[in-house]
């Protein structure tokens, strides 16, 4: 017998609950302790590039709005740049996150992020990648989170050498990861868990 | 390193009612990491409140308590190759002693506990080691079948260095016999999983007259080895 190469397991999933919003917005249901919940803000003063509002709902497979999910954002700069310590390329604009996180409408389910569009980040060959923001989605019944990306409608000619669109299969999926454009600085990007408008989740 | 999606729950798992129509039936898109998921925004410590990590206190009235089992639960964030994972933001929520979530869409019969708010936070040292103190959730019934109970237990969300480290869990407790019955539980998918999410007494770390200790260690996925020095604080 050789070695044991004694890698440790990824600890397992398990799913959020009716009750994320406790955990992770506490103030949004009422429980006053740590002060303003953390990602309601991505902007932490004047931001550098084009400031944008992105709103969506997530349904499930019988078309009915998700009430009880947590969304969460993340996303470069627009100059392309991530507010990380693991960025290396360049400072990150420092009144911006990067990261936002929303309970969702209490009524309705509707998420809201007010952020700036994201510039364009390499992939690891140096190929430029069209603009996107990573979405991670836990809720009830969800039992790993789910990731996906937003891109832009409107951003026709990048997202057509995108390294990972143009290697799709299924091309006619496609759109389900394009935030459509519904006013000046304002997209929609709806979110299908299930049925003929299921959105492209990634494993990656 | 890539996510084993044979260790990890399935998306359908139809004893898990709600998880029918919540489940994406399509394969997922597989690809290699970028930079939009090997970086993540950062936490400092100096965001923390002196009581965020002590759910017994942190919404308890000036000289009051929340009312339970004292414990303090503690352990390490490490990744897959077993080094910690230092700065890591862990936030926690669970019900209080009855069993009962303070939250407007519950509906069990047990009291709220005045002083118990149920949330938690603390962010890791540089050894990603963590700890907290809470009181023991009670159990609950919750609707799925007819007679469904939860196992006590601890919601847990960590945040790594990666944005495709995000995970949420939950730690249940050593020799609660509610742990095999429970629907949510058994979308693990071996006994091995199930041992990975259970905590054990440490007496070793109970404070003697005060409370005692459970521990919880978190593995969160590999990544490559460059990416570990010199994290800085912001945010």
């Amino acid at each position: 017998m050789p070695q044991s190469l004694e890698y440790l397991k990824e600890s397992p999933s398990q799913t959020a609950g009716p009750y994320v919003h406790i955990g992770c917005t506490p103030s949004f249901c009422g429980i006053d302790v740590y002060g303003e919940d953390l990602g309601k803000s991505m902007k932490t003063g004047p931001v550098t590039g084009q400031e944008i509002t992105i709103r969506g709902t997530v349904f499930d497979g019988t078309g009915t709005p998700l009430r009880d999910a947590l969304i969460e954002i993340w996303q470069a700069d627009a100059a392309g740049l991530y507010a990380s310590a693991n960025e290396t390329r360049g400072q990150a604009d420092p009144n911006f996150t990067g990261w936002g996180r929303s309970p969702g409408h209490m009524e309705t389910g509707e998420f809201v992020f007010e952020t700036v569009k994201p510039g364009r980040v390499p992939m690891p060959d140096g190929r430029l990648q069209a603009p996107h923001i990573s979405f991670w989605i836990v809720a009830r019944g969800i039992n790993i989170g789910l990731q996906t990306r937003a891109y832009f409608e409107d951003e026709a000619d990048a997202n057509a050498e995108d390294p990972i669109l143009t290697r799709i299969e299924h091309q006619v999926r496609v759109p389900t990861l394009l935030a459509k454009k519904t006013g000046e600085g304002e997209y929609r990007f709806d979110v299908h868990l299930q049925g003929p408008n299921e959105t492209i989740f990634f494993d990656v | 390193m890539p996510r084993d999606r044979k260790w990890q729950p399935d998306a359908l798992t139809p004893w898990y009612k709600t998880s029918v129509k919540r489940s994406p039936q399509a394969a997922l898109l597989s690809f290699p990491s970028t930079l939009s998921e090997e970086t993540s925004p950062v936490f400092g410590h100096g965001m923390l409140g002196p009581l965020d990590s002590d759910l017994i206190q942190n919404f308890a009235q000036p000289g009051e308590s929340a009312i339970g089992p004292r414990i303090v639960v503690h352990g390490r964030v490490l990744d897959e190759t077993g080094r910690g994972v230092p700065g890591a933001l862990v936030e926690v929520w669970q019900a209080n002693a009855g069993g009962r979530y303070r939250h407007k869409k519950e509906g069990y019969i047990a009291p709220l506990d005045p002083n118990f708010g149920g949330c938690g936070r603390v962010i890791t040292d540089e050894t990603g080691a963590y700890e907290f103190r809470t009181i023991q959730p009670g159990p609950y019934p919750w609707p799925n079948g007819v007679n469904d109970w939860r196992p006590a237990h601890i919601h847990f969300s960590v945040f790594g260095h990666g944005f495709a480290q995000r995970l949420i869990t939950q730690m249940y407790f050593e020799g609660d016999p509610l742990i095999p019955l429970c629907p949510i539980v058994n979308t693990l998918k071996s006994e091995e999983a199930i041992r990975a999410l259970t905590a054990p007494l440490d007496m070793h770390r109970t404070s003697p007259m005060d409370a005692r200790a459970y521990k919880f260690d978190i593995v969160l996925r590999g990544r490559r080895q460059s990416y570990f020095e010199n994290r800085k604080e912001g945010l």
